[in-house]
């Protein structure tokens, strides 16, 4: 296995090796460096060309200039990064880079675990719906994804997603209500074909759906939740029980008292340490790690209070409360981060107008964790919707094969006339081998999303790799795009062989012979 | 959830006559007469052939091509006077039947947006099916010859395929639309061709290395066939569903992909013309003279999802495994009709 990783990563590296040649003599080609001097009037004008040849060492061949420039990048392995220069900024490419790379790598890692989710949960149910409306519908819809050009959502998004939110926020009356009864309409329809069921049971998953949708909604407008957003204690007991009920009915069916009881249980203790916790948050400065520590310590509890229930299969109940426990953990951050909106969008910086359509954090904002946080979910939220688009009709698409080549498989047949329930079937013997192929097809997308978010990033004004990269190459600044393709070209690579590798170990049919 | 019951038992019922079904209904026809039969009947693929074609048509007759003239009034470049106030369009639902002058509006110097959106979509169309034909040529060939002769050939080519991976498309695009772009759409799309072919080319390769292993090729290569003759006579046939379902999906994703790098400002420039183009120039304007944005968007959209349901329809024509089921009605009325004439 090593040994086959090694020879990946040995010949992969001399790829890039070679692409980052060629690209650089073709940059040397493609980019104009005098682009400024071409229109000057100025009369030292050949001194001008002079200097700048002179700056960006044009004199000497560029191949030579190729390796002096990998001979800087070499230097990273003894800790002297040298990328060069941004010649018309006169920054350093190693500054420019290190908030970019923190930028991207934020906005993808968002995306990717929000495409991933729905598109797996959109799919399965598309595929167990095979030939339904429902399956249409989706087909149709991730068909039109796929056709969607990303910037010009990205332009509908700032439209109708931050200004007429931002609006809407500021002054909250409804022009009218045509769009709600189509969005309650459009749900219940949504949930009826997605849950199937006989006649009776479409109708009445209908209603409940469009009525459910119906109250929310109205909730939100007639009680203001638009202008003091807040979750509350009641809110995390409630969506709390809810998610424990959905968890349980998904994992071990809600006959099954025992599991019911243990996830029911977790929420509670949910609830009670929010208090304890809200204290917490207020005496004690917060970041990440103790975040990262706390919930670690949610998961640990809710594994403890799984297995204290013992029953026969124990382990099957602590899984179940742990997913329950993240959803209540993460429930009660959401709850402390939402606590800051008053103060967040009083800010003068903000201006009572929250969501963001530019940069990825707002300038000058200066508060505590919670605050800095809840500012950059808010500058997250439209670009994330855009990256998601691209990516969730992949997901779906793929999810929906794989599951549906399972389904045709002998042994799910053998599961079924053994008489084991449709729950089990899909979510023992169906899902887990359906998922495995994922785990070879994320890391490709997300080369396939870096490049969706070149794109976003310039359109937001999201300070990220991509952005650096269109800049840098409407300027004419060599280095800096040779760093971003040098930095691509890494995590491709990086995301190839961790795909691989996944496959080999997930997979026991696979056998690697190095 | 009786009636997913009886759905699976139709299925069910379904599967046992299928094949004397499927074997009597393709009784007599080649291979090529089955796939274009499975094709015609895809509601979807015909229905977007049909668009596709409308929109081509439109597109290269309202504004003529290669020095021929159109039939619609105003050119893509000439200014007019303003018509509605900001130059909103003079075609609207309220009077759906009357077109007016500028039936797309116009933008802010006064030319009309419908001559300049299917100006832009003839461009975009031919870079389309540009990028098309030179990533079918490329792929084709590379992949052939690496799955044919494996061995180094075949190691070389895979590995400048991976350099073609490394890389997002758009980042490839953008440096080859810096050296290439501008006014001219042809260039852009023969660029981008080039980086695109690197998919199809794997897959014909793994084609044709199955394909190498069959009795036809041996039996060609005993009757002293050339290299080049087996490939492209015995074995290029072969791999046909696979080379014409994936290069309409490139296409599906070359459309998105010229509109999205001339929008960054790296494909097709003023005074050259395209859909992307068009949105990048009018973005600005999108509160003030929403239609300028609207409709080289809807054009781009309404053009890709025709290829991708066309590539679709293919794909499940060409699939051998694929088999037509009829909706759950249909099957439900089949069998009262048997019931009947059991009766």
């Amino acid at each position: 296995m090593i040994r086959f990783i090694l020879r990946r990563l040995l010949s992969t590296a001399l790829v890039l090796l070679v692409v980052t040649f060629v690209l650089y003599l073709l940059l040397n080609v493609a980019l104009d460096f005098f682009w400024d001097l071409r229109a000057s009037t100025s009369p030292n004008i050949e001194a001008l060309y002079e200097s700048r040849r002179r700056l960006l060492d044009l004199d000497t061949p560029a191949i030579v200039r190729y390796f002096k420039w990998l001979a800087g990048v070499g230097g990273c392995a003894i800790g002297q990064c040298d990328f060069g220069i941004a010649w018309k900024s006169g920054q350093e490419v190693t500054e420019q880079l290190q908030g970019a790379i923190v930028n991207t790598i934020k906005l993808i890692t968002a995306s990717t675990i929000v495409a991933i989710i729905l598109g797996i949960a959109v799919g399965m149910i598309s595929a167990i719906r095979q030939y339904s409306g429902f399956d249409y519908f989706i087909t149709f819809v991730s068909f039109l994804l796929y056709s969607l050009p990303v910037f010009w959502v990205a332009v509908l998004l700032k439209q109708y997603g931050a200004i007429d939110i931002n609006n809407f926020i500021n002054d909250p009356t409804l022009e009218s209500w045509w769009p709600i009864i189509i969005g309650c309409v459009a749900m219940g329809l949504f949930w009826m074909g997605a849950l199937g069921g006989s006649a009776k049971r479409r109708v009445i998953t209908f209603v409940a759906a469009a009525v459910i949708t119906f109250g929310t909604i109205y909730y939100i407008l007639a009680s203001g939740w638009m202008q003091h957003p807040t979750i509350g204690l009641l809110g995390v007991v409630v969506i709390g029980a809810g998610a424990a009920i959905v968890m349980t009915y998904l994992s071990t069916g809600l006959k099954n008292r025992r599991v019911l009881y243990a996830t029911l249980i977790t929420v509670a203790v949910g609830a009670l340490l929010y208090w304890p916790l809200m204290n917490l948050f207020y005496y004690v400065d917060m970041n990440w790690l103790w975040m990262f520590g706390l919930f670690i310590v949610a998961i640990a509890v809710a594994v403890g209070i799984g297995l204290a229930f013992r029953g026969p299969d124990p382990w099957d109940t602590a899984r179940t409360t742990s997913f329950t426990a993240i959803i209540v953990a993460v429930l009660i951050f959401a709850d402390r981060v939402l606590q800051g909106w008053q103060e967040y969008s009083d800010d003068p910086a903000i201006n009572n107008r929250p969501i963001a359509t530019i940069g990825a954090s707002a300038p000058n904002i200066d508060g505590d964790f919670w605050i800095t946080n809840l500012d950059s979910f808010t500058h997250l939220l439209l670009p994330s919707i855009a990256l998601v688009l691209i990516s969730f009709a992949s997901y779906t698409r793929y999810t929906r094969g794989s599951m549906l080549e399972v389904l045709g498989q002998d042994y799910i047949r053998t599961a079924r006339a053994k008489g084991l329930n449709e729950r089990t079937v899909i979510m023992r013997h169906a899902m887990r081998n359906a998922l495995l192929p994922l785990a070879s097809v994320v890391p490709v997308d997300i080369i396939t999303m870096i490049g969706g978010a070149v794109i976003t990033e310039t359109i937001f004004g999201w300070n990220g790799m991509g952005k650096l990269f269109i800049d840098s190459l409407r300027q004419a600044e060599l280095d800096p795009v040779m760093a971003y393709i040098l930095i691509t070209g890494l995590l491709a690579i990086i995301a190839n062989l961790v795909a691989d590798f996944l496959y080999a170990v997930l997979d026991p049919r696979i056998r690697v012979n190095a | 959830m009786s009636t997913d019951n009886d759905k699976q038992n139709a299925l069910a019922l379904d599967e046992v006559g299928d094949n004397a079904i499927e074997s009597k209904e393709t009784e007599g026809l080649s291979q090529g007469k089955i796939v274009l039969r499975k094709f015609l009947r895809h509601k979807g693929a015909m229905i977007s052939i049909v668009v596709l074609v409308l929109v081509a048509i439109f597109a290269f007759s309202a504004q003529g091509f290669a020095g021929i003239p159109g039939w619609w009034k105003f050119s893509h470049t000439a200014s007019g006077p303003v018509v509605n106030p900001g130059g909103a369009p003079t075609w609207s639902f309220a009077n759906f039947f009357s077109l007016g002058d500028h039936p797309f509006g116009q933008d802010e110097i006064g030319r009309d947006n419908f001559s300049r959106v299917m100006k832009g979509t003839q461009i975009s169309l031919v870079v389309m099916f540009i990028i098309g034909i030179v990533c079918l040529i490329i792929g084709t060939v590379v992949g052939a010859v690496a799955g044919y002769y494996r061995g180094w050939v075949d190691s070389v080519l895979m590995r400048i395929t991976d350099g073609f991976v490394i890389l997002p498309v758009i980042v490839v695009g953008s440096i080859l639309g810096v050296l290439v772009g501008g006014a001219n759409g042809p260039l852009l799309g023969v660029a981008l061709g080039c980086i695109l072919w690197v998919g199809l080319a794997r897959l014909v390769r793994g084609d044709f290395m199955s394909l190498r292993e069959r009795e036809f090729v041996d039996s060609a290569r005993v009757a002293g066939a050339s290299d080049f003759r087996i490939m492209f006579k015995h074995m290029l046939p072969n791999a046909m569903g696979v080379i014409i379902v994936n290069t309409t999906l490139i296409m599906s994703q070359a459309i998105v992909l010229e509109a999205s790098l001339s929008y960054l400002g790296f494909g097709i420039k003023p005074p050259g013309i395209s859909l992307g183009q068009l949105i990048s120039e009018y973005q600005t304007s999108f509160a003030t003279r929403p239609w300028l944005f609207w409709w080289p968007g809807l054009f781009i959209i309404v053009i890709a999802l025709c290829v991708n349901f066309i590539g679709d329809g293919l794909r499940d024509a060409f699939d051998p495994r694929m088999k037509t089921i009829p909706s759950w009605r249909k099957m439900k009325k089949a069998e009262r009709m048997a019931q009947k004439e059991a009766k």
